[in-house]
């Protein structure tokens, strides 16, 4: 028998649609960890932490605050404020890079705990541009009908990761979740998103080690992150700044139509770098969550936006620029409807 | 081709813009991390905002040999006409 001879035809998802961020999320774990704390390990001192990222102080997750456990809560927080039940959600997607484990992804677990049945859930690996990378995609999930609600989170305990001898490192990074609900919307609240990644430069932020080797080498040392710093600096306050340009244009925006411009929170000096290079007018308000969250690498863009709003420094339907750069070396970038 | 004046007034400048000193002071015989407070990071973008505004590229590896003013002004110049080591 043929197997052309059905007569059903191939039906796409609706769409397309415009779709917007319906609501934020955020955990900042309970222990506030100074730089007096930090600086003795690594010969240094609170004023050069100060003056080198801006950062002064950061939390740290404890036992009881799991990758999956802060998750849960920002997400919950999220899907509360963007008023959408668990079983309105198609899909969870997890960004991260501390979810120790191979397999299953960290967004299975996430979805269990709050409830989400019947959803996909996978996780995104892009580093400290994972969220923005998982926003791109859950708004063209949305958008191309394939999902009508994606939970998008990014979160880490960067503290795992960290060799805390290293002294260009071990001060920068903090723990924490942030999360989104994306939905459709009857204007266009997500933009186009700019993105990209240069394998070439791989060794710029990187592990010191793949996990194979811990196998192979009991004895080797945890296979913690490393980073190049005044590298990362110049991509990041360069490069950076030209993406930002591009994207306001692909979005049809320019610098004042902005409500406030909320970068990955890698160092304050990277953050005021790119504010002077792009001429921002002083009524775009900057997100600088970075000075008592330290880096939290995916989790930062939704903290730093769950702060400007909860401060009240920025009002919903306000445009944010957001723009995620680190490890690969990978960005993207995207302006949103603030919610 | 930009003047060693030219090429002086817009370190001053980038200087000022980055690093808080007054361009008057960013004279010649100036150490950009002793004399001007100028650290690493600042050199970093002083070093991207030159590029820009004069058309040069400044790798790291040369940066970091940038002591004082004039040793930038001096690079920047040599490498305008290709005469740069």
């Amino acid at each position: 028998m043929s197997s052309s001879t059905g007569t059903g035809r191939l039906r796409s998802a609706p769409g397309p649609r415009h779709t917007r961020i319906l609501g934020v999320g955020a955990y900042r774990p309970v222990r506030v960890v100074t730089n007096d704390e930090i600086a003795p390990r690594i010969g240094s001192s609170d004023e050069w932490i100060v003056s080198r990222s801006g950062i002064r102080t950061r939390h740290w997750a404890g036992p009881d605050e799991t990758l999956a456990d802060m998750s849960a809560i920002a997400g919950g927080k999220a899907l509360a404020e963007a008023g959408v039940a668990p079983d309105g959600i198609g899909c969870v997607l997890l960004a991260t890079s501390t979810h120790f484990r191979q397999l299953p992804a960290g967004a299975t677990e996430i979805a269990d705990r709050i409830g989400i049945r019947g959803a996909a859930a996978l996780d995104v690996s892009a580093a400290c541009a994972g969220f923005t990378h998982a926003l791109a995609l859950a708004s063209d999930m949305v958008r191309a009908g394939t999902v009508d609600h994606v939970l998008v989170i990014g979160a880490e305990r960067m503290s795992d990761l960290l060799d805390h001898d290293d002294r260009s490192t071990a001060f920068l990074f903090g723990d924490g979740a942030g999360a989104v609900v994306v939905g459709p919307s009857d204007t266009p609240g997500i933009g186009p998103v700019v993105w990209g990644a240069d394998g070439s430069r791989a060794d710029v932020i990187t592990q010191s080690a793949d996990w194979r080797r811990l196998r192979h080498d009991p004895g080797h040392r945890f296979p913690a992150l490393t980073m190049q710093g005044p590298t990362v600096f110049r991509w990041a306050s360069g490069t950076m700044a030209e993406v930002a340009a591009e994207t306001l244009e692909r979005s049809g925006l320019t610098a004042g139509d902005l409500t406030a411009l909320i970068p990955h929170q890698a160092n304050l000096r990277i953050t005021d770098a790119l504010v002077r290079t792009l001429k921002l007018p002083d009524t775009v308000a900057v997100a600088r969550d970075v000075v008592d969250t330290g880096n939290t690498s995916a989790a930062s863009i939704p903290l730093a936006m769950e702060r400007l709003l909860g401060d009240g420094r920025v009002t919903s339907g306000g445009l944010a620029l957001l723009i995620g750069f680190g490890a690969g070396l990978s960005y993207a970038a995207q302006v949103v409807t603030l919610p | 081709m930009h003047t060693t004046d030219e090429i002086l007034a817009a370190v001053a400048e980038a200087v000022h813009e980055i690093a808080g000193p007054d361009v008057h002071e960013v004279r010649p015989d100036k150490s950009f991390a002793d004399d001007l407070d100028v650290d690493s990071l600042a050199m970093v973008e002083i070093t991207l905002a030159l590029e820009e505004r004069l058309g040069v590229a400044i790798p790291d590896s040369e940066a970091k040999n940038l002591v004082t003013v004039g040793d930038a002004v001096e690079w920047i110049g040599a490498a305008q006409t290709g005469a740069a080591a």
